[in-house]
């Protein structure tokens, strides 16, 4: 989330993501789900999730997010949206769009909805089914997000970029303006859960990232009050890591479906880390005091180079699942860069599993 | 384009944009998708002067009649005003908070 005028300083958290479920009809190669999915049974009930989001409001939250898995499967979104809304938050939903028709999404409304996400896979129909698993995926996304501003909600094309797609990236802005979309997010997979298992179907090639990074340059200046576009670079092939959530506990919660808190949604393939849950200890205690939230926060955790270098408030030192999954310790600098010593691992990776190849897609599932 | 918003145009909060005061930091703000906007007491008074009357669930008033409401509350230059309302408000329509 863009805060404009943020100063710095550790504030209160500005978004919530609320992992409604991890159930999903859709099985996509890209999911950043955790390999262990939690069931049915462990999810929060309503009354327990209807206090997070009051004590997400005392704490100065100000957007949630409601997310999964997919959303819409829960029953009792419509309360939980209208009891967000009830204490100030704004509302945002993350969706596949699948399980929506006109007259839930009207309900959503008048619940208190704000803004509609949808994930699009593709913009051809059967290249988005070989991604997301799903048939006849794509028609009912396009009918969904129609229904969405025509029900007078704001709408985002989230477009999951990855080597199948990639050379479709004018499409998919068309596809954002014909749908009368606000934003459209181009968002190139990150490898984390499902995707890093599927890295080597996924990942596109230097040249493909480079092509895609001009025509979306070039399309900006006709686009500039018209859709707002949040574009985010590729990691594998940049040189300076992001502010990976804006900061370790600095801007961002998560819940998980089961409970857990996590400054960031992978956070849990982190070894050695424990979670507090908010069944069991109050969010904004969580917030200040937790092991996971203290353990990266601020700058007195990191290590050369990171230590020493001036824009260690600026990236943070990058993501913290991303040092793990590429140089084996979390505590290390993000690799991505140039400046860490692992920083060659990621054209090593790049070569090895960048490509056009068709390589076999893993689909996510409950049980491995 | 946003070039040139003009005193004739008639603008209007953007779908799923609403304002605010955030309930723990004091300040007014403008959330859209994704977006947070701080809004000095300046732009604060720019959003209501426009926005005002579309809330009521009439047109929105124009550009210009709101500078003039601006410049009779500030008691300054309306030249001045109008310079300044002009470029919060193409500002606010690039973000996506405003739309015309
Ligand atoms: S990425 Fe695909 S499978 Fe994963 S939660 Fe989203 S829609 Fe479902
Ligand atoms: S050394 Fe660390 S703080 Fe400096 S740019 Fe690299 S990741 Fe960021």
């Amino acid at each position: 989330m863009t805060f404009c005028g943020a100063t710095t300083g550790l504030e209160p958290p500005l978004a919530l993501l609320a992992e409604l479920t991890h159930r999903c009809p859709l099985r996509c190669a890209y999911c950043s789900n955790p390999l262990a999915l939690d069931p049915a049974s462990r999810e929060l009930d309503t009354a327990a999730w209807c206090r997070v989001l009051d004590e997400a409001a005392d704490l100065g939250i100000i957007q949630v997010h409601f997310s999964g898995g997919e959303p819409t499967a829960r029953k009792d979104l419509e309360a939980l949206i209208a009891h967000a809304t009830g204490v100030g938050l704004y509302a945002n939903l993350i969706t596949s769009a699948v399980l929506l028709d006109r007259a839930r999404l009207e309900r959503l409304r008048d619940a208190g909805l704000q803004h509609v996400q949808i994930g699009f896979q593709d913009t051809q129909p059967a290249k988005a089914e070989l991604i997301s698993g799903f048939p006849g995926g794509q028609p009912k996304k396009l009918e969904v997000a129609r229904a969405v501003t025509d029900a007078g909600m704001a709408l985002t094309v989230n477009a999951i970029v990855q080597r199948h797609n990639i050379d479709r990236v004018d499409d998919f802005i068309d596809m954002a303006l014909e749908l009368k979309a606000g934003r459209i997010e181009i968002a190139n997979v990150q490898y984390y859960g499902w995707a890093l298992k599927n890295r080597a179907a996924l990942m596109p090639t230097r040249d493909q990232l480079i092509r895609m990074d001009e025509r979306v340059r070039s399309r900006l200046p006709e686009l500039k009050g018209r859709l707002v576009v949040d574009y985010v670079v590729p990691d594998y092939y940049a040189k300076r890591p992001k502010a990976c959530m804006g900061g370790w506990g600095r801007k961002f919660l998560n819940v998980t479906p089961s409970g857990s808190v996590l400054p960031c949604h992978a956070a849990e393939t982190i070894p050695g880390m424990s979670f507090d849950r908010v069944t069991e200890r109050p969010l904004a205690d969580i917030w200040a005091n937790s092991a996971a939230f203290q353990r990266y926060r601020g700058t007195d955790w990191m290590p050369q180079p990171c230590r020493s270098c001036d824009q260690k408030e600026i990236d943070w030192g990058g993501c913290r699942c991303q040092a793990l999954a590429l140089t084996g310790s979390a505590d290390n600098t993000d690799p991505v860069c140039d400046l860490s010593e692992h920083h060659g691992l990621l054209a090593e990776i790049a070569a090895e599993d960048g490509g056009t190849a068709e390589v076999p897609i893993t689909y996510r599932s409950f049980s491995l | 384009m946003t070039d040139g918003v003009t005193e004739e145009d008639r603008v209007r909060l953007a779908p799923g944009v609403m304002l605010r005061q955030d309930r723990v930091r004091g300040h007014w703000q403008l959330l859209g998708p994704e977006r947070v906007l701080i809004l000095d007491e300046v732009a604060l008074e720019v959003v209501r002067a426009v926005t005002t009357q579309a809330q009521t669930g009439q047109p929105p008033v124009t550009v210009g009649v709101a500078v003039g409401v601006l410049a009779a509350q500030f008691d300054a230059p309306r030249d001045e005003i109008a310079a300044d309302v002009l470029e919060v408000l193409g500002d606010m329509i690039t973000k996506g908070f405003l739309t015309r």
